[in-house]
């Protein structure tokens, strides 16, 4: 047969060949010592971004990195073993002319035994850490936790602090070490919160209630976004967490316990109001305090003290905001023939609102703006 | 004998050529119709790939919008699965299945080509959803309630419903024919321990798939009535669980994986003796851990679902169960290292696809049990480090092991050899790619990258290995066009194949290439495992192959004549293949009619085909 | 392919590794899949029992009684079934056809009685496909056990046909076999489903 084996390994005799075979073979095991430490710093590689899993703040995310570390480099083990074996058998007994037939070896018992055992002792070792892991993150902190319900729906996230009445979107703030258990569920199809830097991810599901317990140990801002597909803008159904000290969590709550200031009469934001009362706005959203009573839309209560709007994919600006108001599909698209599905129904996303005039749409966007 | 032989080839294929591959039940000519419906298939699957791989090379990237893409990375998925791999593996059952065991056909040709026309029906009518751009948009996985009709209005999950059920049907037939195929129908003296180890997983990949595809097709009944009925099945509001139609799907849905990669080790297995000159180390435990595999595969389905809270016992239980099965898994991986292992190994192109299935089945199996350790998969679910694991398992895997065997057995489905250096060269670039398309995707779930999303923005982390990603995926690109220019220019003027090219081991390469309609002249006695290569051994090691007799067993029947029975070609199979892929039209287009006239078609033909004469 | 050729190695046609016909595995290797279908809908009845969130309930429509009497007349139909079997299996061709056609009959009997019960529930109670998730998954389970009693009539009578044109004999006394083992193994799953949906009090 043709075969490339007899045309590189004809020039390769007696001690020369032993000795470029030892070569080769520590060649071999450097490169593969080298793929794990390769792996480590790809993870890292161009910095840590804000959702990096590696760069864990609650004590959450830190027991499942803790948990992956070891497996991992059980694995690196595994690899380096499987991988070098398996490249110095081809190299070492590749054929060779005149070679005479090996010897046909139909298997070996012992060997069959320990292969079986050792991985199974390996997986045991895994698996006790693996199901107390489970077990710790199942378990219900009780009434010293701070409960948070969150609810995923095409595209966006609501959150409520059943505690001190609450209601905000986008933007979760929890306080820093204390530990919070988000209640999760979904009003139409399965999503998934996931904020990797503070904990494991969980779906929301319609119907049924899913927990997640963390405790934030490191004030900031962490990143999220739902991790079950869930439609046409699954890709922009985004969220953060403000991390906030005790006292700072405090005072945010109480700002956004009060109802927002009344404009003053003859300014933008009095124009938007009027705008705002007599539109379509109030069928959808809520701001405390006014007639608009709205529950399908994000509560907007305190619209001008969030960072983020749209689901988290516009940040909270007059100009975004009067581009969201004016052609909401035109920057989340796909939403219109959600829209189409059922009207009267709950799942129905932000219109557009062609007619407004840029004047108007500036007196909108002044007066949520300010809804401090 | 001869004679005889070349009477029976004009008899078998009267008729136009076109006419007479339509009516074929001969199991070597529907064998090369999944091979080539599968590797166009491929081409589709691929393209969408980097169409996917295109629009996420840079972040904000407005190529493809959310409707688009997500039509298109539902599509590659489904593709894969269904129009590539498992044609794939259903063109070497039925091309070696009855070769390697010493039959002349399948237990049922006409049931053989049925499965075939239904395979391709159903391909077709799902593909055609492109036309009128409503593709299934909902994932393969098509998790309810974003599939009822409520969420996902359009046609498109309707074509997803009927194509899967078209599919499945036309599996299942399938499934049923190679269980019986080999239950029954091996040469006498092929005991079920001397079997090639690849009909061990074709015959543990059919009883999978019998086992596994009803539960589907409950889950996808469901969906039909939710969608067109009114039914609650996975309507929360009326009591209906989404959770439901998750343990159905995966019910069915893990087993599928190995039913996607049990024939991929099959494969394997066969390739490695072959070319180390050894017979394969530890057959039985081969076959055993092939027989736990199957059975655990029914028992792990909740490891796509830990984060569903499906509640902290179950998930205990399914990780322990999900790390149970790496242990037959591991004990195949050993048992092929022990094959290599003193033996005197021929580096060409198949065995060289085969190494590297191995290399890289074994990081898709590591990062199989980090996401067993179930708090790991809280983080790595649905995150791009699962879409490396399960790339790694099934293009580095099942996709890798199928070019392998494309490479090995091509001289005898087309008596013609691949060129070998341009298939070693198509081999490196296939592993350069793969690993630099699916390695990264490693560090994107670490960089906590979440899958199936349509774009997103800068300053996450993501930006250079999604475009690193999207160079490997045109290597692999290049790649496949390599192995289609190779297979092309092969069939058009290859070197043309001995019947015993490799040396092999098995029944298969002691026939003609490509062998006669009938495959054996006379149905081979069998004494041992690698019954082949052990009568050439008894031979006397200096006999070259090809000058064997084509026909083991010489013409004891002698002047006799030879007169084998070959079942006739018949319309009916295609018939029914076509009504009821039309009742899948209808049902997706809702116009009665089209369902009822595809109903009428298939009762008629099946009535045809019951009362056939001269079977 | 002419006649002609299709003669000669009978015996090497006939062989099989078991030593049983493709057709009677091939039926026991459908009905292996075929429980799985059956499994995967009673689990899901079994699954959704009590959490329809509106009537009518179970309790206000099944007529036990009622049920029972079409339950025994499909047991009694696999009686018939095998005293079909044996007639042909002995060559009493006029016996078998009898015993046959009562088989058919009884599970028309029973298809009849499903009918009526179903239009019962839909006229009187207002049980609807769409009306609960009880109706969702009692009218899917039954009406697919159904159809599976209807196909085993057509089946039934399409044999009886047969041996009338004289394409039937005794000698393929395996086809009234296997076409027996598939009608007991939808009277199997008729009793299950009846034991799950009717007996298992709520």
């Amino acid at each position: 047969m043709p075969g490339i084996g007899a045309g590189h390994g004809g020039t390769w005799t007696g001690r020369t060949m032993t000795g470029r075979r030892r070569y080769l073979r520590r060649w071999i095991w450097a490169a593969l010592g080298v793929l794990p430490v390769a792996f480590l710093s790809g993870c890292s590689f161009l910095g840590a971004g804000p959702q990096s899993a590696d760069q864990p703040h609650a004590d959450n995310a830190r027991l499942i990195w803790n948990l992956f570390v070891p497996i991992f480099w059980l694995s690196v083990v595994v690899f380096v073993i499987v991988e070098g074996i398996l490249l110095v058998a081809v190299v070492r007994f590749r054929r060779r002319p005149g070679q005479p037939m090996p010897q046909p070896i139909h298997g070996n018992t012992k060997l069959e035994i320990a292969w079986t055992l050792l991985p199974a002792l390996i997986l045991a070792v895994i698996a006790v850490p693996t199901i107390s892991g489970i077990a710790t993150l199942a378990q219900n902190p009780g009434p010293s936790a701070m409960t948070i319900r969150v609810i995923g729906q095409q595209w966006w996230w609501a959150f409520e602090y059943p505690d001190t009445g609450v209601v905000v979107a986008d933007e979760l703030h929890v306080p820093e070490g204390q530990t919070v258990r988000l209640e999760l569920t979904s009003r139409d199809v399965i999503h998934s919160f996931w904020v990797p830097q503070l904990a494991g991810k969980q779906d929301a599901v319609p119907g049924r209630t899913n927990f997640i317990n963390f405790k934030a140990d490191t004030p900031g801002e962490y990143d999220g976004q739902c991790a079950e597909f869930c439609g046409a803008q699954h890709a922009h159904m985004l969220f953060r967490v403000f991390v906030d000290t005790p006292a700072q969590f405090q005072a945010w709550v109480q700002s956004q316990e009060k109802f927002p200031a009344t404009p003053a009469s003859g300014t933008a934001a009095a124009a938007g109001e009027q705008l705002f009362m007599s539109g379509a706005c109030i069928g959808c959203h809520t701001i405390n305090g006014t007639k608009a009573q709205g529950t399908i839309g994000p509560n907007l209560t305190h619209f001008g003290s969030r960072t983020l709007i749209a689901g988290g994919v516009l940040s909270n600006t007059p100009q975004n905001l009067e581009a969201w108001i004016h052609d909401a599909p035109g920057i989340k698209p796909g939403q219109a023939s959600a829209q189409g599905a059922s009207p009267g129904h709950n799942q129905i996303v932000m219109p557009a609102f062609p007619n407004y005039t840029p004047d108007q749409l500036s007196q909108l966007a002044a007066y949520l703006e300010s809804l401090k | 004998m001869v004679q005889a032989a070349v009477t029976l080839e004009r008899e078998h294929y009267e008729g136009s050529r076109i006419w007479s591959w339509i009516t074929t039940v001969d199991h070597k000519r529907i064998g090369i119709l999944y091979l080539m419906s599968a590797l166009v298939f491929f081409l589709v699957g691929g393209l969408l790939a980097l169409l996917i791989r295109t629009q996420l090379a840079v972040p904000d990237n407005t190529l493809l919008g959310p409707d688009t893409y997500n039509q298109v990375f539902t599509t590659h998925g489904i593709i894969m699965i269904f129009l590539v791999v498992m044609p794939l593996n259903a063109a070497f059952f039925n091309y070696f299945v009855p070769l390697m065991i010493g039959a002349r056909d399948v237990a049922f040709p006409r049931m053989n080509a049925f499965s075939y026309w239904g395979f391709l029906f159903g391909s077709l009518l799902l593909l055609s959803s492109f036309i009128i751009k409503s593709a299934p948009n909902d994932g393969w996985f098509a998790y309810a309630n974003l599939t009822t009709d409520l969420y996902s209005p359009g046609r498109n999950m309707d074509f997803y419903m009927m194509g899967l059920q078209v599919l499945g049907i036309a599996s299942i037939a399938a499934a049923l024919n190679f269980f019986v195929t080999i239950v029954n129908l091996r040469a006498p003296g092929m005991r079920l321990m001397r079997m090639p180890l690849f009909v061990w997983m074709t015959l543990i990949t059919s009883v999978l798939m019998l086992l596994a595809f009803p539960s589907l097709t409950v889950g996808l009944i469901e969906l039909m009535f939710d969608r067109y009925f009114g039914t609650n099945f996975f309507n929360p509001q009326a009591g209906g669980d989404p959770v439901l139609w998750a343990h159905l799907f995966w019910i069915f849905g893990h087993p599928e994986v190995y039913i996607l990669i049990l024939p991929a080790f099959g494969i394997i297995s066969e390739i490695l003796p072959v070319f180390a000159r050894k017979p394969l180390f530890g057959y039985p435990f081969m076959v055993y851990s092939g027989l736990s595999i199957a059975f655990l595969s029914f028992g792990v389905w909740m490891h796509h679902m830990f984060t569903l809270g499906v509640g902290a016992v179950p998930n205990s239980v399914f990780a322990t169960t999900t790390m149970l099965i790496a242990i037959p898994t591991g004990v195949k991986i050993f048992n092929w290292l022990g094959t290599l292992w003193g033996g005197s190994i021929e580096i060409n192109t198949p065995l060289l696809f085969s190494v590297g299935f191995i290399a890289m089945f074994t990081i898709g199996g590591i990062s199989g049990v980090m996401h067993a350790a179930v708090p790991v998969d809280y983080w790595q679910h649905n995150s791009y480090f699962i879409v490396a694991h399960f790339h790694y398992v099934l293009f580095g895997g099942a996709i890798m092991a199928m070019m392998g065997a494309i490479y090995y057995w091509f001289p005898k489905m087309f008596g013609r050899v691949l060129n070998d250096k341009l298939g070693q060269v198509q081999f490196w670039i296939t592993l350069i790619g793969f690993n630099m398309t699916f390695f990264p995707m490693h560090f994107l779930g670490v960089d906590g990258m979440p899958r199936r999303i349509y774009t997103y923005p800068p300053g996450m982390g993501w930006d250079f290995w999604n475009f690193f990603e999207t160079i490997g995926a045109y290597i692999l690109g290049v790649s496949v066009m390599l192995l289609a220019y190779n297979i092309i220019t092969t069939l058009l003027r290859g070197e043309a194949a001995p019947a015993d090219p490799w040396d092999g081991r098995t029944l298969e390469w002691s026939i003609p290439s490509p062998p006669p309609v009938y495959n054996f002249a006379v149905v081979p006695s069998v004494h041992s495992r690698d019954a082949w290569w052990e009568e050439k051994q008894a031979h006397g090691t200096g006999a070259p192959a090809h000058a064997q007799p084509p026909v083991r067993g010489g013409a004891e029947e002698g002047s006799e004549g030879l007169s084998i029975h070959m079942p006739p070609p018949s319309y009916f199979p295609v018939l029914v293949a076509l009504g009821l892929a039309t009742v899948g039209a209808g049902m997706v287009a809702q116009i009665p009619v089209i369902v009822g006239v595809g109903m009428a078609l298939m009762v008629i033909s099946l009535y045809g085909w019951a009362f056939e004469p001269n079977h | 392919m002419s006649q002609a050729q299709a003669t000669a190695h009978a015996e090497e046609e006939h062989h099989t590794s078991t030593g049983l016909s493709h057709n009677k595995i091939l039926m026991w290797a459908f009905l292996a899949s075929d429980c799985m279908f059956f499994g995967t809908l009673i689990m899901t009845y079994m699954i959704y029992r009590n959490r329809s969130v509106t009537g009518p309930y179970p309790r206000d429509v099944l007529n036990i009684p009622y049920t029972s009497v079409s339950a025994a007349v499909l047991l009694l139909s696999s009686l018939m079934m095998v005293l079909a079997l044996q007639a042909i299996q002995r060559g009493r061709m006029r016996e078998y056809r009898v015993w046959q056609l009562a088989t058919a009959g009884l599970g028309l009997l029973f298809l009849g009685g499903q009918f009526f019960e179903f239009t019962e529930f839909y006229r009187d109670h207002g049980l609807s496909l769409s009306s609960n998730l009880f109706g969702s998954t009692f009218f899917v389970l039954t009406g697919f056990h159904g159809t599976h009693v209807g196909i085993g009539i057509i089946w039934l009578i399409s044999l009886v046909i047969m041996s009338l044109r004289g394409t039937l004999t005794p000698a393929q006394a395996e086809k009234v076999e296997i076409a027996g083992l598939y009608w007991h193994f939808v009277d199997i799953v008729w009793i299950i489903i009846f034991t799950v949906v009717y007996l298992i009090p709520y």
